[in-house]
């Protein structure tokens, strides 16, 4: 998924006519100084670190100016800050607006009832979550009408909006739900949704792409996430790639058999540290460049666990046994290999002949990865 | 017809010429299943393992009765390619094809239920009825005839289990793999009473996966509506919490989703649980000791 940073988002929300508080980015504190001098957004303003996670407001990542050398200030405070692991690099400055009330709004898809649903709730300004179930109005939307004239109103009704206020829901609501679509979005949520004399502002903005849907959204290609080199190199190769603390590696096919070889790893007291979804590939060069890329990772020991089908086991034998060729010698690892179904006789024997045993059941292989690397935790 | 498939599925395969296409045109073929045509547009008249390969779907469809579709065409195309099945009255598509964008999916759901039809899938390993046909791209090797009905939102880890249920000496009588999409045409609850009211099924396995509240929502069909013994499993137990921004998958899923709440529920209905994928075919094979008994 790609997760847009608020700016990014509100970019977003102003091609689609979502109204905005007037703002601009700034990656410099001098920058901020003279955006708020030349009045490009006007005092009193907010200071806003551009960063993906939640509670920027009690971490201290959002600020107010009142003048265009306290706008510097609080830029200065804030850029450069690690927030709950993201540096800041950018900081949004926005108006400061007079608000008397704060909405949630969203839009995102219910996988039970296969419909985008748009949540509501009174209750904005703090984490959904944290609202109690009774405040939230979910509202499926069936794809072929479109969000009806109804549904609106309800929203509406939920949301305790009337007169021009409504009005402008009415409008935010058919814009939300088109970049929902247009974008192939996961997730649009404003919140809060503020009102604003007889009006409505958006003042945050969060934004989630689907992957999946890249090929029609060449202009998200340069946003990457917080994936760790590794991780991006894994993701250019196509290889499902996820690096977390631990010292055994685990090299599997399909995310279904890769989390099950993680439960009995962590049964048996193994410590996963690096997975890696080789996921359908009839390509040993493939095989060849994930081992590679597992040994850089230097974990203690690597579980190979292959049920072979559209991926069959000689293929993986093969490239298997080019990267132990090839791997330098400081990126040696102890390796347990477990390889079964599709030309699995073929794929045992490649192996056999490299002087590596295939184990053939999931307990037997899980422990002796485990010993491998040092023994049970 | 025992669950959605059978000796009388006459299978087109979309995306034939492909490479994909071709390879499992073959397997599903050794399968013993009757695969009558192909699709790519452009490539009429060609033969694919001998398997007549149209430019259409309607004209597959006249020429050779094909009832049930194999969708490997990529992503980009595959909503068309549905459409036009269902737009050709084939009533059951199984889609393989990965990385379909959801709102696509969405639009090939709704439209397939609007006209009666039924989606397999995407990204899903398809449908296989041992002794009598497959759709998809389960590898053969792992199934023998029997009486075992299997269900998973998984791909690799189904053939792992229906495999381990053949050397436990136990066949299947059905296996789907619904895939692990955002979007799937057909859910737990949706497979369950194909399962529930097949004859040749005496035993259901499901197989699930965390996230979502598809398993949930199975525990709830199964609680009121399904009488066969059921074995459950739920892989990602241990795995991390994945990272993810805006609050409103967590809405959805409130107090749900998690491998603990499947678990519970899937208990609470009545299943059995296994804890690993190698305790499933020994849980199995006590049901069917003990209805062997009565």
């Amino acid at each position: 998924m790609v997760k847009l940073a608020e700016w990014r988002g509100k970019e977003l929300f102003r091609k689609y006519g979502i109204p905005l508080p007037r703002g601009q980015v700034a990656r410099t504190p001098e920058e901020a100084e003279a955006l708020a001098r030349a009045g490009t957004v006007p005092l009193p303003c907010v200071v806003k670190a551009q960063v993906l996670a939640g509670g920027r407001g009690k971490g201290g990542a959002v600020r107010f100016a009142n003048t265009p050398e306290e706008a510097k200030t609080a830029a200065a405070a804030i850029l450069g800050l690690e927030f709950k692991g993201e540096k800041v690099r950018e900081v949004l400055l926005e108006e400061k607006l007079p608000i008397a009330r704060e909405l949630y709004l969203s839009i995102t898809l219910d996988r039970s009832l296969r419909l985008p649903i748009v949540i509501s709730s009174a209750q904005g300004g703090m984490e959904i979550e944290t609202v109690d179930d009774t405040a939230i109005e979910r509202t499926p939307v069936h794809p072929f009408p479109g969000l009806a004239s109804y549904e609106k109103r309800r929203v509406a009704h939920v949301l305790g909006v009337t007169g021009p206020v409504a009005k402008s829901l009415d409008r935010l609501l058919d814009s939300l739900w088109t970049l929902f679509n247009r974008e192939d979005a996961e997730l649009v949520e404003i919140n809060p949704l503020a009102v604003v004399g007889e009006g409505l502002v958006a003042l945050d903005a969060k934004v989630i792409i689907e992957d999946d849907a890249a090929f029609r959204h060449p202009e998200y290609a340069d946003i990457r996430d917080d994936r760790t080199p590794l991780e991006e190199i894994a993701r250019e190769k196509e290889i499902a790639f996820v690096q977390l603390d631990g010292n055994i590696g685990v090299i599997a096919n399909g995310a279904g058999l890769t989390m099950a070889t993680l439960d009995v790893l962590k049964e048996f007291g193994g410590n996963p540290g690096v997975f890696l979804d080789l996921g359908g590939t009839d390509d040993p060069k493939k095989v060849t460049e994930a081992f590679l890329l597992m040994a850089r990772a230097k974990p203690r020991a690597v579980f190979l666990n292959i049920f072979g089908g559209v991926t069959r086991c000689d293929t993986v034998a093969r490239g298997l046994v080019e990267a132990m060729k090839q791997v330098p010698d400081a990126e040696r690892f102890p390796l347990v290999a477990r390889i079964r179904g599709n030309n699995e006789k073929e794929g045992v024997e490649i192996l056999r002949a490299a002087g590596i045993t295939s184990i053939p059941t999931l307990k037997d292989s899980a422990q002796a990865v485990i010993a491998a690397a040092g023994g049970a935790a | 017809m025992t669950v959605l498939v059978d000796e009388n599925t006459r299978v087109l395969v979309q995306g034939i010429t492909g490479h994909q296409g071709t390879v499992h045109t073959r397997q599903m073929k050794a399968f013993g299943t009757r695969v009558v045509a192909g699709v790519t547009p452009g490539k009429a008249g060609t033969e694919v393992e001998g398997v007549p390969v149209f430019d259409t779907v309607r004209e597959a469809v006249a020429a050779t009765q094909a009832n049930a579709s194999c969708i490997f065409v990529p992503a980009p195309y595959a909503k068309d390619a549905l459409i036009e099945a269902v737009d050709a009255g084939i009533l059951l598509s199984v889609v393989v094809t990965e990385h379909i964008p959801f709102h696509d999916m969405l639009v090939m759901y709704h439209y397939s239920r609007s006209k009666g039809g039924r989606i397999i899938g995407p990204n899903c390993p398809g449908i296989a009825a041992p002794g009598k046909a497959k759709v998809g791209i389960i590898p053969n090797v792992v199934f023998q005839p029997g009486r075992v009905g299997v269900i998973s939102r998984s791909g690799t880890l189904t053939y792992e289990i229906v495999n381990g249920i053949k050397e436990r000496g136990l066949g299947q009588s059905t296996c789907i793999g619904l895939g692990g999409d955002p979007v799937v045409g057909t859910s737990f609850v949706d497979a369950l009473p194909l399962f529930q009211g097949d004859p040749e099924t005496d035993v259901i396995v499901l197989v699930g996966e965390i996230g979502g509240t598809a398993e949930e929502d199975g525990a709830e069909y199964i609680r009121h509506h399904v009488t066969k013994p059921v074995v459950a499993y739920i892989a990602g137990r241990s795995a991390p919490p994945g990272k993810r921004m805006g609050h409103a998958g967590a809405i959805i899923s409130r107090g749900r989703g998690t491998a603990e709440t499947k678990l519970a529920a899937l208990s609470a209905a009545g299943a059995k649980v296994a804890r690993f994928p190698y305790e499933i075919p020994d849980l199995v094979a006590e049901i069917v000791a003990r209805q062997a008994r009565r």
